[in-house]
């Protein structure tokens, strides 16, 4: 435990130094200033408090900009060590492989989860500035923010994961952002495409929520619109939430983090220094 | 005997490159063992597998009674790559207390590991900052953590300045004198030779010789140089009175079989008032770690 914790330390210092908890925080900061202040029309005729609206929003948010800031943090990490050549050395001291990188993910879980805190606080407190009856909402954004650390996780996991196999940074990035594309943007396009050419048939019913839950940033949006009473404001996927219980997508959204460290130990084993 | 590091018939193969063939070492507590040899000779391919970074097809290598890579072994071994990095954004005195707290020991001792290698001044500045020679020297203060039995060092003093290779090795002195065995490689025997107990040499992955430089002197058996100097105008009595000499601009030079030496200084000495002063020149160490790394025709 004081070699994870030794290691977070020094990463946390690492990303202070290299501007990674200040871009962060300032790339979730601004995002959810802009989303409050494009949310701020009146939202009575949805029923729901404004906090409730503002989650939904910031879900759809935190679906692009987790997962892509948890990518850019981690590409590095094994990646990085190979090419600064601080590795073999690093691998002599009595220090496990899967300890590095456990803390790794805690230091840079610290800084996601510090950008998502500020980012989501400025959201929730233009929200209450606004209509103080919006505190109803913030159990939906509590269950947004620990559900966003466990995604962030999830990303951060899979960036080592390609870090290890690329052993390159620029190979482990360009493997972050194809990850990221079809991870997050053509995934859902595929998915959509494919419900419209089945028609509602055995695919829309049988496979598609599966697919939906096989993928942790949909589990983590369907889990959050689900929980919400908000979802009829949010995206077009909102449909399917109600289709799949949340508990489903919370598992996903639970399992996925375990799923991708065991990916990054296993990739990060076969590197030899 | 116990040694800290046992290597016996270890090889290493990568693809169709034999990287180490057959090699066996044993390095006593207390000793330095200095390992030679060309780029590409097996030295880094060696020390890795000793360290447990690379695994080795055949043989068997013992560091500190364990397997190397082991926790235990681990525990007590310490490495200096060569061309040691680290991360730039970090300070010496965080990259030192870093590595202190993964040995389980308190991170308060990097100011005093890197005052005991002179940058207690730069401390504080990021590595980012520093130069190949103090980047070395946080390399050495990172060797130092904790008492370690058994130091594997890769072309330590590269990059150090004459004072700082002395004060290194006067270091390494001080970690022998308390029993720690100590594996190192260079490229210059003229560095090693007074700092090591013993020369293991390698040539393509094997050792090609083993042993103390007395021992590597006499097993080279490379002739001696005589430079006898003439007084004036005798020179070619000089030439004449001993076979084999060639003259030169002020004497006659000749070499001969370390054996043969006495006789022929005995012979000179009986030349009487023809010679004027006489230059013996052993063999160089460049001579003798020529002799053995280049027995395979390289």
């Amino acid at each position: 435990m004081t070699r994870i914790l030794a290691t977070a330390a020094v990463e946390f210092r690492i990303a202070l130094r290299n501007r990674w908890v200040a871009i962060a925080i300032a790339m979730m900061a601004l995002f959810s200033v802009v989303l409050s202040a494009a949310g701020s029309a009146p939202t009575g005729a949805l029923g729901a408090d404004r906090l409730s609206v503002t989650v939904a929003s910031l879900t759809s948010l935190a679906v692009y900009l987790v997962p892509l800031v948890a990518l850019l943090m981690s590409f590095d990490g094994v990646a990085g060590e190979v090419e600064r050549g601080t590795l073999p050395l690093l691998l002599t001291y009595p220090v496990t492989r899967s300890e590095v990188l456990a803390g790794k993910l805690l230091a840079h879980l610290g800084v996601l989860g510090l950008a998502v805190l500020v980012g989501y606080a400025i959201a929730a407190a233009a929200a209450i500035a606004v209509e103080p009856a919006a505190v109803q909402g913030l159990p939906a954004l509590w269950r947004l923010m620990w559900s966003s650390a466990l995604l962030g996780a999830a990303f951060l996991c899979l960036g080592y994961a390609l870090s290890a196999l690329a052993r390159r940074p620029a190979g482990a990035a360009g493997l972050a952002i194809a990850l990221w594309l079809v991870m997050i943007v053509l995934y859902d396009l595929g998915l959509l495409a494919a419900v419209v050419a089945d028609g509602g048939g055995w695919f829309t019913t049988q496979v598609f929520p599966w697919l939906l839950l096989a993928n942790p940033a949909d589990a983590f949006r369907l889990f959050n619109l689900a929980a919400s009473e908000a979802t009829a404001a949010a995206a077009g996927i909102g449909g399917a939430a109600n289709a799949i219980p949340a508990w489903q997508a919370l598992t996903s959204v639970l399992a996925w983090p375990l799923l991708a460290l065991a990916l990054a130990v296993a990739a990060f084993r076969r590197v030899t220094p | 005997m116990t040694y800290n590091l046992e290597i016996a018939d270890l090889t290493k193969t990568f693809g169709d490159v034999h990287a180490l063939s057959d090699v066996s070492l044993a390095v006593a507590p207390g000793e330095r063992v200095a390992l030679l040899g060309h780029n590409g000779a097996g030295k880094s391919t060696l020390m890795k597998i000793v360290l447990g970074l690379v695994p080795h097809d055949a043989g068997k290598v013992s560091v500190m009674g364990a397997v190397p890579g082991s926790t235990a072994a681990r525990r007590s071994v310490a490495y200096l790559p060569e061309n040691v990095a680290f991360h730039p954004a970090l300070t010496g005195q965080e990259q030192i207390a870093y590595y202190l707290r993964l040995r389980g020991l308190p991170a308060a001792g990097a100011t005093d590991l890197l005052a005991r290698v002179g940058l207690a001044d730069a401390a504080r500045r990021r590595i980012g900052t520093y130069s190949k020679g103090m980047r070395q020297r946080v390399g050495l203060a990172q060797a130092l953590i904790g008492a370690p039995g058994l130091l594997v060092l890769d072309e330590p003093t590269s990059g150090l300045d004459p004072v700082s290779r002395r004060d290194f090795y006067a270091l390494l002195d001080g970690l022998a004198a308390e029993g720690a065995s100590i594996l190192l490689s260079s490229h210059a025997l003229t560095e090693v030779e007074a700092r090591t107990d013993r020369l293991v040499i390698l040539s393509a992955g094997c050792v090609v010789t083993d042993g103390a430089l007395a021992d590597l002197r006499r097993q080279a058996d490379l002739p001696v140089h005589l430079h006898v100097t003439a007084r004036d105008g005798h020179r070619e009595q000089l030439a004449a009175a001993l076979p084999g000499a060639r003259m030169n601009g002020t004497g006659v030079a000749l070499s001969c079989a370390q054996r043969d030496k006495l006789g022929i200084l005995a012979r000179i000495a009986g030349l009487g008032d023809m010679v004027a002063d006489i230059d013996v020149q052993p063999p160089s160490l460049e001579d003798i770690y020529s002799h053995f790394s280049r027995r395979d025709g390289q």
